[in-house]
């Protein structure tokens, strides 16, 4: 057993107490601390990369208690890219924090490692209960984050998301009771064990649980009708924050694409592919209405945040296939579409910062400061997100279009996705023109503030990482092929983190 | 016995659902309160209600209660209570900033 598996949970944790505190200290020196953990997170997820990269799972028995009596942490390859795109993203927006989103209020640095905290074990776990545990430990990360620097409309916008969450807890609770009562079990392995062998009179109860469970993970990754509080409370937070919380949708999307093939895939008996006839139509509206949204933002931060919605609704549609073709799609499209919205709230947010007069509206205004730096940075990450050659979008989407090809409705799917795509392409195209090219004379005589190294240098990190995709797209497509090979091949899963010790859950089994 | 603790959970989440759709913040709070408690018992007992045996496991005892729903309750008890409690302190907050206590921030 390698302690390896557990490490991207306990350096946060580390960090983060340590940086509570540190309270006393300057702000360099938080600064370093919060930024030398989270670089190490880098090593760490490429190292978990590397050891996983042959299909192997790595289970870590926390406290050795053998599974499935005590938690599991269990790394694959869907969990090693996912951390190392949380690293990614990470760092990009704590050096962008740097440029002084992070004295705005107190504790900014130890609340990111609590997040991403939140995040890494949310990626790591094996049991549905402790997947509740990490979730609450990121969203009270978030909430603390989203009211970084305060304000009336964070403060309002942060109501809505804390409600919202608090209810997807409750519905989450009676998801996992529903199971638990059902199967005796929460270790996500021994319930795709369990679940083929439900007679017909709980199967009933076992799929309500297990639909409890996918509108829970589609209130975290934004599927509408349960979207629209994302928007507005992405808009509100600052820019290094809603760069992070492009991750947090994932989460969503990650559970979903962890647990549905793993214990209600097509070997699940009576509730096999239970959300099979929900994900993909749900998808599709997402899809088209985050389209819609961007269209209609009139900021630029706002049509960012419906950019994720819209990206959301473009990654399920790949998920909601359940085949391998559609779990490779989403692979690839998580990782690009993750870091070109992270990429995209950064440069929403310094061109809000730069500009003078009006913001971040859509307004014809005094010329764009900086426009070449600004323009150069915008122009990327717009090309990158509404999925035009050559980076990563396009193939990204070229990706799920394939796979959905060979699945039924076929046409629908291609139809949704492409005219949503040449909506976002106005979009982007009328918020560019908007920001850059339309200018009135002058208004004001004031000197724009230099632009920040930092974080112009977070922004270009991130984009080097799209091309990076590009570049090096036959490594990220195969590798996304071999995950969707692995997910769709629960037996693997199973047999990893129950070994061959089939007598201790008979055992267990005949005690209740 | 069943019956009695099901309408319990019933009751309290009916009524946690009814106050989270009023429209100030002070009853969606009471609201996700009674929500907890719902969900609380309702996790509880999901590991099948046992009637006068001991709490743990003993040699040659055929019924027992399952000892993992009340771990599991009393995490999502905690949990639930500091959610709970960042909620209170952002109301009252939103209550300073915006002007009122209508979710959708000042006086409706």
């Amino acid at each position: 057993m390698t302690h390896l598996v557990i490490l991207p949970v306990l350096l946060p944790l580390v960090a983060g107490s340590l940086l509570l505190l540190a309270a006393r200290f300057g702000d360099a020196a938080r600064r370093a601390i919060g930024l030398v953990a989270t670089l190490a997170l880098l090593p760490l997820a490429v190292l978990l990369l590397d050891r996983v990269a042959d299909g192997t799972h790595l289970v870590y028995a926390l406290g050795d208690w053998a599974p499935p009596f005590g938690i599991v942490l269990v790394a694959d390859r869907l969990a090693a890219v996912m951390l190392l795109l949380t690293a990614i993203v990470a760092l990009a927006s704590l050096v962008y924090a740097g440029a002084g989103d992070d004295t705005r209020g107190p504790q900014y640095h130890a609340l990111f490692q609590f997040q991403l905290l939140g995040i890494n074990g949310a990626f790591l776990t094996g049991d549905l209960f402790n997947l509740f545990v990490f979730f609450e430990v990121l969203l009270i990360a978030s909430y603390a984050l989203l009211l970084h620097g305060l304000g009336a409309q964070r403060v309002g916008a942060a109501m809505h998301v804390v409600v919202l969450n608090l209810i997807g807890s409750a519905l989450f609770l009676f998801a996992v009771g529903t199971l638990y009562a059902v199967t005796g079990t929460l270790n996500l392995a021994d319930l795709a064990r369990v679940m083929p062998l439900l007679g017909p009179d709980v199967a009933p109860l076992a799929r309500s649980g297990a639909l409890l469970l996918l509108g829970v993970f589609a209130l975290k990754a934004a599927l509408l009708p349960l979207g629209f509080w994302l928007p507005r409370a992405y808009a509100a937070a600052t820019g290094a924050t809603a760069a992070l919380f492009a991750v947090l949708t994932k989460v969503g999307v990650y559970a979903i694409l962890r647990v549905y093939p793993l214990v209600f895939g097509p070997g699940a008996g009576e509730v096999a592919n239970v959300a099979a006839a929900w994900v993909l139509p749900v998808a599709l509206v997402t899809l088209a209405f985050g389209a819609l949204g961007v269209l209609a933002a009139r900021t630029l931060r706002m049509s960012a945040g419906w950019m994720v919605v819209y990206s959301v609704g473009t990654l399920l549609a790949a998920v909601g296939l359940f085949s391998e073709a559609g779990y490779a799609a989403a692979v690839y499209y998580t990782a690009h579409s993750t870091l070109a919205s992270a990429a995209l709230f950064l440069v929403s947010d310094l061109i809000a910062r730069q500009r003078l007069v009006g913001g971040d509206r859509f307004e014809v205004v005094d010329a764009m400061p900086h426009g070449a730096v600004l323009g150069t940075l915008f122009f990327v990450t717009a090309v990158t997100i509404a999925g035009l050659p050559p980076l990563s979008g396009f193939i990204g989407k070229l990706f799920v279009l394939e796979a959905a090809s060979a699945a039924p409705g076929a046409v629908v799917i291609w139809s949704v996705l492409l005219v949503a795509a040449l909506v976002v392409i106005v979009a982007v195209a009328r918020s560019g023109s908007a920001l850059f090219w339309r200018t009135a004379p002058a208004t004001t005589s004031a000197w724009p503030p230099a632009l920040d190294r930092r974080a112009v240098g977070a922004i270009a990190g991130l984009l080097a990482c799209v091309v990076g995709l590009v570049a090096w797209g036959g490594v990220a497509t195969s590798y996304a092929w071999e995950t969707a090979r692995q997910l769709a091949d629960p037996a693997g899963y199973v047999s990893a983190v129950l070994g061959a010790d089939e007598g201790a859950h008979e055992q267990r089994r005949s005690l209740r | 016995m069943e019956a009695l603790v099901a309408i319990a959970i019933g009751v309290l989440t009916g009524t946690g659902v009814f106050l989270l759709l009023r429209a100030r913040t002070f009853p969606v709070l009471l609201g996700l309160t009674l929500l907890s408690y719902g969900v609380n018992l309702f996790l509880f007992v999901s590991g099948r209600l046992v009637v006068g045996s001991s709490p743990l496991t003993d040699q040659g005892l055929q019924a027992y209660p399952d000892p993992i729903p009340q771990a599991l309750v009393l995490t999502a008890i905690v949990i639930g209570f500091g959610m709970t409690a960042l909620l209170v302190v952002l109301a009252l907050r939103a209550i300073r900033d915006t002007g009122g206590d209508h979710v959708d921030g000042g006086e409706r």
